[in-house]
């Protein structure tokens, strides 16, 4: 009889276990066309800053340069 | 290495809507496309109303790029979202997954047919040639590649929206919030989700120190 109940009990707290339910998540990767680098262009003519074709430090230089103008403090300041 | 974010200052923000115009213009977004738009809360109340510009915030774990089935997602070295136009297939799973409610899904037909999303691009263009003619049309100007920022953030007539890297546009809202004594207590936690307990305070403002 305990065995009996026992494997009742088995069987039917079996349901009760947590199993995970999500699915385990795997990153997906870009399937699209390369982009090529914003520091891979030539400079415009007119407007545009200046920096070395294909360096990233010398492009980041006119980019930081433009980012700080957006500080009135400073410019006005200078 | 730059990590290209756009930070708009409620203090600041007057609701003039150039940001979206500059915007608009700028790409060509078709209509009924609104890459950017100018939120309020508060609206009329005197003394409560803030406004900020939001569009794509170019997540550092962007969820659109991981619910996307067709991984047409992919982020820059400098940090910046972008997408591939002729592998996206319009789902809208992008659109729902954002927070900012940034991915754009242009309307064409008669009954609501979806186009593929469009979205900001931090004005960087998309995987076509830069400044060719085909980047232009399917995702907009690329002033990155000019040596330029976002138009939105340049056009701003009070400099309440920055764009560029963090660290930097970071420096710069600092120093407005130290000049002027306020502010760090209106962009943040507690304006989104309040104070927390009843009863309880906002961070402390800082002293004022200088001019405004």
């Amino acid at each position: 009889m305990i065995r009996v109940l026992l494997l009742v009990a088995l069987f039917g707290l079996a349901a009760c276990a947590e199993r995970e339910q999500v699915a385990d998540f795997k990153k997906g990767k870009y399937q699209g066309k390369p982009d090529t680098q914003a520091w891979d262009n030539a400079p415009l003519a007119y407007g545009s800053g200046k920096w070395t074709k294909g360096d990233r430090a010398s492009w980041e230089n006119q980019i930081k340069t433009r980012q700080l103008g957006q500080n009135e403090d400073v410019r006005i300041n200078q | 290495m730059a990590r290209m974010k756009f930070l708009c200052d409620a203090e600041r923000c007057i609701e003039c809507n150039g940001c979206v115009t500059a915007c608009k213009q700028e790409n060509e977004v078709p209509w009924g496309v609104n890459r950017r738009r100018v939120v309020t809360i508060n609206d009329g109340i005197v003394g409560a109303e803030k406004s900020i510009s939001v569009a794509c915030m170019h997540c550092s774990d962007a969820p659109c790029m991981a619910v996307c089935p067709v991984d047409c997602f992919y982020k820059t070295e400098d940090g910046v979202v972008l997408h591939d136009k002729d592998l996206c297939i319009g789902c809208g799973y992008c659109f729902y997954a954002c927070p900012f409610g940034a991915p754009q899904f242009p309307q064409a037909g008669a009954f609501g047919l979806r186009g593929k999303m469009d979205k900001c691009t931090f004005c960087a263009g998309g995987p076509e040639p830069d400044r060719s003619e085909a980047e232009f049309k399917k995702y907009g100007r690329n002033r990155l590649s000019e040596g330029k920022l976002p138009a939105c953030a340049e056009m701003c007539s009070t400099k309440a929206l920055l764009g560029g890297d963090g660290d930097v546009i970071a420096d710069i809202y600092r120093d407005r919030v130290v000049r002027r004594g306020k502010g760090s207590e209106v962009w943040g936690w507690g304006t989104a989700y309040g104070p927390g307990k009843p009863g309880a305070q906002p961070p402390a403002q800082q002293p004022a120190r200088g001019r405004s």
